[in-house]
């Protein structure tokens, strides 16, 4: 508007607006992305050893089920989530015990062992895994996970270790 | 090539206009007391823009609404930051609005052709004051139930429709769950509604008419 290196009033007025509204902007705006985004940045993970059942309960090649829950506080509520799995006996030695998390690989629905179709069948979208969790049919791109630690205690319970996602 | 993207919208959609006739009007020579008006509305936007955030985890009912603010402020980043901004601007909000009026009295700025100015001011006045009202139960504390209390009480005391108007706003005979959601529901969506309309035609209008001049000694 004017001369190169007179600022004019007016030009001087904007200038300031736009710096100060900036500001203010940085100021509330940067803060509020944070405020939002805060729970998805929350460390969780909590990890511990989990009872699943007597060793002696199991049966050899039938999958022995079980579940559990566990508690979080998520925002200012105590929510419970269930967990479960099967574990499947293979001999005598509880370190050959195959334990398998029941959480379908293909979008988290809970599968459920089924005796006439010899195998896991998730409601959802029809998946099929094998007794040892290897896909049969359907669209999970994995077999089932596993629960890869366990123990077992002086009185023969099985214990695996969990860790919270 | 910015200039060309440029010279396209504005033919169409006219920023030039918008700007010469919104940011660029001739105005009388004032003072900063005539600021006050855009003070209220960038305050009504911020409390627009904080009241949305805070609804990110507000929940608005006897249950939960205590528990969540306890949470906005001590459990969520910044979440001190947002309800202090909206809780502060309310009271400021108030109180710029009021001295506003005060400005647009003393300069006798209501005269004609402002009169519709000045009466949807006064609308604008009520329904800020609403949102005080309205806002002040939501935390669900002492201090917000029993000042919702008394404040619907007195509204009971008007002669004939009282007890009608007490059970209208209470959503009942008694301060209740249905009470926090029927002000959760005026605060968010019914009065920020008619606010943000009046504030339309009020700004229409003072777009309208220009400001009014300062007065001189012999006004």
């Amino acid at each position: 508007m004017s001369g190169s290196h007179e600022l004019s009033r007016r030009d001087f007025i904007k200038v300031t607006t736009g710096i100060i509204g900036g500001l203010i902007g940085a100021v509330v705006g940067l803060p509020a992305v944070y405020y939002l985004i805060d729970p998805a940045l929350q460390a969780g993970g909590k990890e511990a050893w989990i009872p699943i059942g007597k060793f002696e309960d199991m049966q050899l090649d039938k999958p022995y089920s079980f579940s559990f829950t566990r508690v979080q506080v998520n925002g200012w509520e105590r929510t419970a989530s269930s967990f479960g799995g099967y574990a499947v006996r293979k001999s005598d030695k509880p370190e050959e015990l195959l334990i398998l998390n029941s959480r379908c690989t293909h979008l988290a629905c809970t599968v459920n062992w089924n005796e006439a179709a010899n195998g896991y069948l998730c409601p959802c979208h029809d998946a099929k895994f094998s007794k040892e969790g290897e896909v049969l049919d359907g669209p999970p791109p994995r077999p089932l996970d596993v629960y890869d630690e366990h123990r077992i205690t002086e009185d023969g319970i099985i214990e695996i270790f969990f860790k919270e996602g | 090539m910015w200039n060309n993207i440029y010279n396209w919208l504005d033919e169409r959609v006219g920023f030039n206009d918008l700007y010469a006739n919104l940011l660029d009007r001739p105005e009388p020579k004032t003072s900063w007391w005539n600021t006050l008006g855009s003070a209220s509305m960038f305050l009504f936007v911020l409390q627009g823009l904080t009241g949305i955030f805070l609804t990110v985890y507000y929940t608005p009912s006897p249950d939960h609404a205590y528990d969540s603010v306890q949470y906005i402020m001590e459990g969520v980043a910044f979440g001190w930051l947002i309800r202090g901004i909206h809780h502060w601007g309310a009271t400021l909000m108030v109180l710029v609005v009021f001295i506003h009026m005060l400005r647009v009295f003393f300069t006798a700025s209501f005269k004609y052709p402002r009169e519709l100015t000045w009466l949807i001011g006064i609308g604008l006045l009520l329904t800020t004051l609403g949102m005080g009202f309205t806002g002040y139960l939501l935390p669900w504390n002492q201090k917000a139930f029993w000042a919702t209390t008394v404040g619907t009480q007195i509204a009971g005391t008007v002669p004939f429709i009282g007890e009608f108007t007490l059970k209208a706003l209470r959503g009942g005979p008694d301060l209740s769950a249905l009470t926090l959601q029927r002000f959760f529901s005026a605060h968010i969506w019914m009065i920020p509604g008619i606010l943000a309309a009046l504030i339309g035609v009020h700004l229409f209008l003072i777009m309208k008419h220009g400001e009014s001049h300062w007065p001189k000694k012999d006004d």
